[in-house]
């Protein structure tokens, strides 16, 4: 298949590549909705989490469409109770994670899901740049991301005051080592998946 | 008693807005004779933003942080904050089991074939102390006289084939802690359910939501405190305190506790020492009553 990976008439459904890459069989799901029954998130979600399965089970572009333009991949807290509970063990959070960087990859990440997304980069570009996380850093690139240069002003003067952030980073850590593991997981993601 | 040596990742939370955790966790295990040896140069775990957008690196960056263990001569890490637990746990779980991840780890690590083999165990903070447990009671000057409801969260216990710790719907080894320095812990139904995590700058809401569940029902079944044994789950319930009483009849005003602070203060560390200043949510019940006999 890798040599027609490109081709539109060699298309890996969504199923088939993230049993490839993941190891999770949405197949094995009989729909019984434990995992819906038992999110702490689903009442905030567009698509149930047994639904986002099931848009999978169907292998068609507009289903798997539907599931990578989801809210829901966003709202999955990744508490790991839905599959904690499976009677089949289907990794369902590992399926988010699947669905987000193919969302992200394939420019379908929801827009009101915006906040999220910038959150996560924000987090991951402070540790790209720094090897340990700078609060302080990350918070203010997310606000540049994101706008929101009021929301929880009135925190920072107290959790200065008690300690719990400071405007200057850790240190420690090997930056450079961390910065280079980030460029060779760059090239990796980019070889063909066996 | 001979000193117990065991590697030490502290993460990014314990020396920074979890500052308390970490300084409770350090002078503990120096009461009781454990020598926390910090992983040298360690980084962060990646945490949740890994595994929800870049799953290369949150299987690398916590496994790199093992890797430097090993390197460091560590058979054993314990890591007091669930979220690094837990990536630590799943990181380990992967090169373990996956060949294709692990080949793929090899390479953002830069490293040999076989480095990966015979990574060390991962430990939570929980697990460290139930095996030095017999060591408590004979140091406990000032007994825990409080009545608290245990708040384990998801990641010490979930998914439990990866972590392999406790009972999953019901953990308990935190409440045998608490018992053993004379505390009492409520039965209750929020044990192990989700506060939000991460979603705690980006979806405020949703942690208000869940927090106010679980302080709701912590509240009514009479607990004096919530106790945790997670950076998240703390910010949550104690920084995040005005968005959870924004959703309850009557606000919440009990405080949350790190285990590592009860141990603390039933071994008769002060209060400052452990950090407890540095919460939003005040310690109002006494923690400076006179000394008395240890617990039986």
């Amino acid at each position: 298949m890798s040599s027609h990976h490109e081709s539109s008439s060699a298309r890996d459904s969504l199923a088939a590549r993230l049993e490839k890459e993941g190891g999770v069989s949405v197949a094995d799901c009989y729909q019984c909705g434990k995992c819906t029954a038992g999110c702490p998130a689903a009442v905030d979600m567009d698509v149930a989490p047994s639904q986002v399965l099931r848009l999978l089970q169907s292998e068609t572009p507009k289903h798997e469409e539907r599931a990578l333009s989801s809210l829901s991949i966003w709202l999955c807290i990744g508490c790991e109770t839905c599959v904690t509970r499976c009677p089949q063990e289907v990794d369902l959070p590992r399926a988010m994670d699947f669905l987000r960087q193919e969302a992200l990859a394939r420019k379908l990440a929801n827009q009101e899901a915006d906040d999220v997304v910038a959150f996560h980069q924000a987090f991951l570009k402070s540790v790209e740049k720094g090897g340990r996380l700078f609060e302080f850093g990350m918070i203010g690139d997310y606000k540049l991301r994101t706008g929101h240069f009021f929301k929880d002003l009135g925190l920072a003067p107290t959790m200065f005051l008690k300690g719990k952030m400071s405007p200057f980073p850790h240190g420690g850590g090997n930056k450079r080592e961390v910065a280079k593991m980030f460029a060779r997981a760059r090239a990796v993601k980019k070889e063909p998946q066996k | 008693m001979t000193a117990l040596r065991i590697g030490y990742y502290p993460g990014c939370s314990l020396t920074g807005t979890s500052r308390d955790f970490g300084e409770s966790t350090r002078v503990v295990a120096e009461a009781l004779d454990i020598d926390l040896a910090e992983i040298p140069e360690w980084n962060c775990c990646g945490s949740s933003p890994a595994h929800m957008i870049d799953h290369v690196m949150s299987v690398a960056l916590p496994v790199n942080v093992l890797l430097k263990a090993k390197k460091a001569g560590l058979a054993e890490v314990m890591s007091p904050c669930s979220a690094c637990y837990s990536r630590l746990v799943m990181g380990k779980h992967e090169v373990e089991t996956s060949p294709a991840a692990k080949a793929q780890v090899e390479k953002v690590l830069a490293c040999p074939s076989g480095a990966l083999d015979g990574l060390p165990k991962v430990l939570n903070v929980i697990e460290l102390l139930a095996r030095i447990s017999d060591r408590i009671p004979p140091k406990v000057t000032r007994k825990f006289d409080q009545t608290v409801a245990c708040y384990y969260g998801c990641l010490m216990v979930r998914p439990p084939k990866v972590t392999g710790f406790d009972r999953t719907e019901d953990p308990v080894e935190m409440d045998k802690l608490v018992a053993l320095v004379g505390g009492k812990t409520i039965d209750w139904s929020f044990k192990t359910e989700c506060c939000g995590a991460s979603f705690s700058i980006s979806r405020t809401s949703v942690v208000g939501r869940l927090g106010a569940k679980i302080l709701q029902d912590a509240v009514k079944r009479k607990a004096e405190a919530v106790i945790v044994a997670c950076p998240m789950c703390h910010s949550n319930l104690d920084l995040r305190r005005g968005e959870i009483n924004k959703r309850l009849e009557k606000p919440a005003d009990i405080p949350v506790l790190f285990i590592t602070q009860v141990i603390g203060l039933a071994l008769g560390i002060p209060e400052k020492k452990l950090g407890l200043h540095r919460h939003f949510v005040r310690v109002k019940f006494p923690t400076k009553t006179a000394p008395t006999q240890a617990v039986p």
